[in-house]
């Protein structure tokens, strides 16, 4: 919204500069080591938007560094948000599929 | 103003969903993501996504039920326009800012910090 | 010499002739900070992983007894350590520096009393004068081992429990001045069916009850015959469950004789702690520096410690498996 009122973006692309700035202040606030204390008092509230996602990534990116950076960082950034991109990926697959089939039936 | 007003509302009731599923159902964050972004390529294939986003804006742009949403219409607008193979090539196509960001400044993240305990 | 059904007596005695507890920056805030020898400001104790960390608070511990026990590497004869870390690496590492003949322990929370319990067997026994007991957890390494990465912002419900970042150490010989360790009680694994791992303390009650009415029923003891009678790390949610389930079983430990070494290591106003201490170095380094120290003081005379363990791994857990616990006690006595 912020971006839409004084940045003049449009209603569709304000969410792509709002998405980045939230994910770089998360990462800034889970490399200082308040994301999680945040987390503590506001549960959902900080897992649910976007933070949470990007939070996901950072936590298990850094935390694993002590396993090098190929296979500690690279193979566990997506330990926690894998789930997520693989329930919406496969989700959203399936609706498009159903979607597809209804419109060339005439349904919708 | 009342944008905002209603971006917060939403946003929270969304959220507050969320909460119930970790604390009422039990489940893992890990799971409670996992439903809401299923729900939301849902909501997003029934065409009830869209008009919240209109009306509540990053109330319901920005929790992770979105992120359902953008996949299923991502898919639909690149299937219309290249045909089937768009379903593949357009799924990532609108969410590709946040998930690219995130593996970016993630691995930034991960090259500045170390972790605090 | 076996009593009654799970119980040893130690006829000889072993004595604890001195010990050692290594602790981090929240046991550094807790009300048994002067019970430690050594207190660490940083999680990372200047190693570049958590799990090196934890190796190196074994290692101090075992030094620091070494040295208060007035002896040298080479006069211990065997080293009993266990933790919580996959294949326990810290505890082997930390042998492999001190290159004491060594055997590895796992009874998660537990391994404290197993420790002490198989060192004063050895002792006893005559198949060993001087043991190293040690055991240790860091909270951080637990925290990424079983839960999530430490900066992974999920919510912990009140029922939760910290696990002590710290190492506590003891050297059980058969000879020598100071606490002598004068039975133990092997306990039973008990499931009650518990699966909530953010409440652990539940789930290891039952075990520490079990364990508890074992060793009065073995030596026939009543519970008025100790000073202070603690459990591991039930916390307080758990330290209630294991108090109530007692008195259903009519047997009524006073409350001013019956505590918890996992709320005692923390003072109430650490809310990071939420429910209490736990993890190996909770009964540890309480027991080893807390406990002991009051017993050289003449506080304390008789004391029974039951340490409980929560044997599940994040694995058992995803495969819905329930939390099986299991609890050790050993009495020792000046």
């Amino acid at each position: 919204m912020f971006f839409v009122t004084y940045f003049h973006f449009s209603q569709e692309s304000s969410g792509n500069p709002t998405v980045a700035v939230l994910i770089i202040l998360t990462v800034l606030l889970t490399g200082f080591g308040v994301f999680d204390h945040i987390a503590q008092w506001a549960g959902a509230g900080t897992i649910i938007p976007v933070t949470g996602f990007a939070n996901t990534i950072a936590s298990a990116a850094i935390e694993h560094r002590s396993e090098g950076y190929v296979l500690g960082v690279g193979g566990n950034m997506f330990k926690l948000a894998g789930p997520v991109i693989v329930y919406g990926v496969f989700s959203a697959f399936v609706v498009s599929i159903v979607i597809i089939i209804f419109r060339a039936l005439g349904v919708m | 103003m009342e944008k905002f007003l209603w971006a917060f509302l939403v946003g929270g009731a969304i959220c507050v969903i969320g909460q119930l599923l970790l604390d009422g159902l039990k489940l893992t964050p890990a799971h409670t993501t996992c439903a809401l972004v299923v729900t939301g390529a849902i909501l997003g294939g029934l065409g009830l996504y869209d008009p919240l986003v209109k009306f509540a804006g990053a109330g319901a742009t920005v929790p992770i039920s979105s992120f359902g949403n953008s996949l299923v219409k991502g898919a639909l607008k690149e299937f219309e326009a290249t045909g089937p193979i768009g379903v593949l090539t357009g799924i990532f196509q609108i969410t590709s800012a946040g998930i690219s960001a995130a593996i970016i400044f993630g691995f930034m993240g991960a090259l500045i910090f170390r972790p605090k305990g | 010499m076996l009593q009654g059904h799970q119980t040893w007596v130690f006829k000889s005695r072993p004595t604890i002739i001195a010990s050692a507890a290594v602790g981090g920056p929240h046991e550094a805030q807790g009300p048994l900070a002067a019970d430690f020898d050594l207190l660490h400001e940083d999680i990372w104790l200047g190693q570049d992983s958590f799990e090196k960390a934890e190796k190196k608070l074994q290692e101090q511990a075992c030094e620091t007894a070494i040295k208060k026990a007035n002896m040298k590497k080479e006069d211990v004869q065997f080293l009993l350590a266990g933790d919580l870390i996959n294949q326990t690496v810290p505890s082997s590492f930390a042998a492999r520096t001190l290159g004491v003949p060594f055997l590895g322990l796992y009874g998660a929370c537990s391994t404290s009393m197993e420790g002490l319990a198989l060192a004063s067997l050895l002792v006893d026994s005559k198949f060993a004068k001087n043991v190293l007991v040690c055991s240790s957890s860091h909270n951080a390494a637990s925290e990424k081992q079983y839960r999530y990465p430490t900066e992974y912002g999920a919510q912990k419900p009140p029922t939760a429990q910290w696990t002590v970042t710290g190492s506590g150490a003891a050297m059980v010989t058969d000879h020598g001045e100071g606490p002598k360790v004068t039975t133990a009680t092997i306990g039973r694994v008990i499931d009650m069916g518990l699966t909530d791992p953010f409440n652990m303390g539940a789930a290891m009650a039952p075990a520490a009850v079990d364990t508890i009415e074992a060793h009065f029923r073995d030596l026939k003891r009543d519970p008025s015959y100790y000073d202070v009678i603690a459990t591991g790390d039930l916390g307080r949610v758990g330290h209630r469950i294991a108090g109530d389930l007692l008195k259903k079983h009519g047997m009524d430990i006073p409350e001013e004789i019956f505590t918890d070494c996992g709320i005692l290591i923390y003072s109430k106003d650490q809310p990071v702690v939420l429910a209490g201490g736990s993890g190996c170095a909770c009964a540890a380094t309480t027991t080893f520096g807390h406990f002991l120290n009051r017993m050289r003081k003449g506080e304390l005379k008789k004391i029974l410690i039951i340490a409980t363990g929560a044997l599940l791994s994040p694995m058992s857990f995803q495969q819905k498996e329930s939390i099986p616990s299991v609890a050790h006690a050993v009495s020792i006595e000046l």
